[in-house]
């Protein structure tokens, strides 16, 4: 086991950001917390990081308890926080070799580690840290935070505020990283990375909903989503809230996604009654279930 | 070892890239010397007077040409009553009225004594200081010359006045001021700024978590201020030293070790001033209204701290700055030994003692 979470709260003054979190993370795992911001995302981050003393409960990562053995901790981890963390007045090179000397290591002694990242930054290496794109600054700050070879690595939204194709290609950064035997911890607001990590845990308002592989939530969703598309889309939502027998209903991408009490629902008695309210070019399809569906359901 | 000279070397990099803490670091010294040296000069030329001469004889009117000669003074108008005195004042062309009274010849003949007054305007108490002055040494030099020629020595008598302003101050010493403030400056607020600069970036997060303790992470921030400090003040003494002719009497190696000292407790009480701010604008407002308003105004630089309330003077006390110019005028102008400072180096030992306390006890090694 590398994390191991039991039972922790953590509140500031009188708001509760996170409430009586458990889970586990194996060895090698690569563990996404998949939820909105302000879940509690990032608190979590932070005490495990050591950073901040739970309330109640502990937890123990790569080995050492997190309430008594911070020194060991802040030598065994890499955190890359949410915010750009790196001196932007420095360059590329000077970062990581400063990063480098601070854990009492050299760029060249884990170079393999960062190689296939550090490649892609380096044709930029004299440029200072604050002139670089979000891409390469996720990049630049993974880097930094693997330079000391952890045993586990802490992503909080690494991906955020990040295009889709550095998005794409940090991903398979960090599948790589996991085949080189690290754990991960990944956090992101964006369901569509979910199913790339392992397993996924699904948290809101400070608690976690469910835990499972991504396939395994998807799959364990009972009900039939529909893709419904008309020329009316703005009222589309509201009259289909009318509809007897609605479950839940909520935009999703140019459909609005729709399910139903009933697990055989009469698209033709639907369609009649779209066609009442005016609707006309009704699509009506069955979706693929994504995380994003269990989500809003939870 | 290794660690902390990446973390110095880091350091460098911030405070020589930053153009902005560059000039605060090495402009401000040079333009403060230069402005406070030449701004509050004593030198006086071509000041403009007015005369007012109710003798008109002879014995006046040698003297009125001795300073007409004189390159001090260049005389604006006559005028010949007392009233217009004081509207020449309120228009601002002239700076002082010399006042010749009636028969001066013949009262300087027979009585062997006359008076000449000097009226000044002393709203810019140093310029009527220096007027006066030079006046006095003008008409001193006359009578000089009169008495080596003459059996019977008269004295010229000089009444001076000094209008809107009539307890004039001595010029203070801005040197060590200047000196202070810099090092206040330097040390206190450029280090408060670039630990809250960590916080507010974020780094100081990965700081945290990273093996490195937090009192490497502060003596890596505050080293190469010391470092930069200890320059500045190299800089400042020798300016003093070489164009305005400041005197150091006492021993250098004792300015030194003074000035080290006072920088470690600004250092100190700028690594405190970090602990409590969260953001670099917090750690601004704090340190230009916590410390240099109180170093400007109150240690005594500026305004003469005796003539303070008492409740102020008491309050003064806990102004490090105060201390330390006491120490570097004692050592400079006075040249006192080690002896007749270690009361003020005593407090100032005991006040960074203090700081460093608190700043330990404030600093956190969590994000809480």
């Amino acid at each position: 086991m590398s994390i191991s979470v039991q039972n922790i709260s953590k509140s500031f003054k009188n708001v509760s950001a996170i409430q009586n979190i458990s889970f586990e993370v194996k060895s090698g795992e690569l563990f996404g917390l998949i939820g909105p911001d302000g879940a509690g995302k990032t608190t979590l981050f932070r005490t495990l990081t050591t950073l901040l003393i739970p309330n109640e409960g502990n937890a123990i990562v790569a080995g050492h308890d997190i309430i008594k053995n911070v020194k060991e901790i802040r030598n065994s981890v890499g955190y890359m926080p949410g915010k750009f963390s790196l001196y932007q007045d420095l360059t590329i090179a000077e970062n990581l070799a400063f990063f480098a000397t601070i854990f009492g290591t050299t760029i060249e002694e884990n170079y393999d580690l960062i190689e296939d990242i550090y490649v892609q930054i380096e044709p930029f290496k004299n440029r200072r840290a604050g002139a670089l794109s979000g891409g390469m600054k996720q990049k630049l700050a993974l880097c930094c935070a693997l330079i000391h070879k952890p045993e586990v690595l802490f992503l909080d939204e690494p991906t955020t505020g990040v295009d889709p194709v550095s998005r794409k290609e940090f991903w398979e950064m960090l599948k790589r990283l996991k085949q080189k035997g690290i754990t991960i911890l990944v956090s992101t607001p964006y369901m569509d990375e979910a199913v790339l990590c392992d397993r996924i845990a699904l948290i809101q308002k400070g608690e976690i909903l469910k835990i499972d592989t991504p396939e395994n939530i998807v799959s364990s969703y009972k009900k039939t989503i529909y893709d419904i598309k008309t020329n009316k889309m703005h009222q589309l939502i509201e009259h289909l809230k009318k509809f007897p027998t609605h479950y839940s209903v909520f935009a999703f991408g140019e459909y609005v996604h729709y399910i139903d009490n009933n697990i055989e629902l009469d698209l033709q008695k639907l369609k009649i009654y779209l066609e009442e309210k005016q609707h006309t070019n009704i699509i009506i399809q069955k979706a693929t279930t994504t995380i994003e569906d269990v989500f809003m359901d939870l | 070892m290794k660690r902390f000279k990446g973390f110095v070397k880091k350091e460098f990099y911030h405070i020589f890239r930053d153009k902005r803490s560059l000039f605060i670091l090495f402009g401000m010294p040079i333009a403060q010397i230069l402005l406070f040296g030449f701004a509050i000069t004593n030198e006086i030329n071509n000041v403009d007077i007015a005369i007012l001469d109710y003798a008109k004889d002879a014995e006046s009117e040698k003297i009125i040409q001795k300073i007409k000669a004189s390159k001090y003074f260049n005389i604006e108008n006559q005028i010949d009553n007392e009233k217009a005195i004081e509207s020449e004042f309120k228009n601002g062309k002239i700076k002082a009225v010399l006042l010749f009274e009636r028969d001066f010849a013949k009262k300087l003949e027979n009585q062997k004594k006359a008076t000449v007054q000097v009226i000044t305007d002393a709203t810019e108490p140093n310029v009527a200081n220096t007027i006066t002055n030079y006046t006095q040494s003008i008409i001193q030099n006359y009578q000089n010359q009169k008495n080596t020629t003459q059996k019977q020595s008269v004295s010229i008598v000089m009444q001076t006045r000094m209008l809107y302003n009539a307890e004039l101050k001595s010029v203070f010493n801005f040197v060590p001021g200047v000196m202070t403030v810099i090092l206040m400056l330097v040390s206190a607020m450029m280090t408060s700024i670039s630990i809250t600069r960590e916080k507010e970036l974020g780094t100081m997060e990965v700081l945290l978590v990273s093996p490195l303790k937090p009192f490497q992470v502060i003596i890596g921030k505050v080293f190469p201020y010391v470092f930069l400090s200890i320059i500045n003040a190299v800089v400042i003494v020798s300016m003093g030293y070489f164009i305005f002719g400041m005197p150091i009497r006492g021993s250098l190696f004792l300015l030194a070790f003074e000035s080290i000292l006072f920088i470690i407790t600004a250092l100190s009480l700028g690594i405190l001033i970090s602990t409590v701010s969260n953001s670099q604008q917090t750690a601004m407002m704090l340190s230009l209204m916590g410390l240099m308003l109180p170093v400007i105004i109150l240690s005594g630089f500026i305004f003469p701290i005796s003539s303070m309330p008492l409740p102020m003077q008491i309050m003064n006390n806990i102004i490090p700055a105060k201390w330390f110019i006491i120490i570097v005028k004692s050592i400079m102008l006075k040249g006192v030994g080690i002896s007749y400072i270690i009361k003020e180096t005593l407090i100032l030992t005991l006040m960074t003692l203090i700081f460093i306390g608190l700043s330990i006890k404030n600093y956190k090694t969590r994000l809480e």
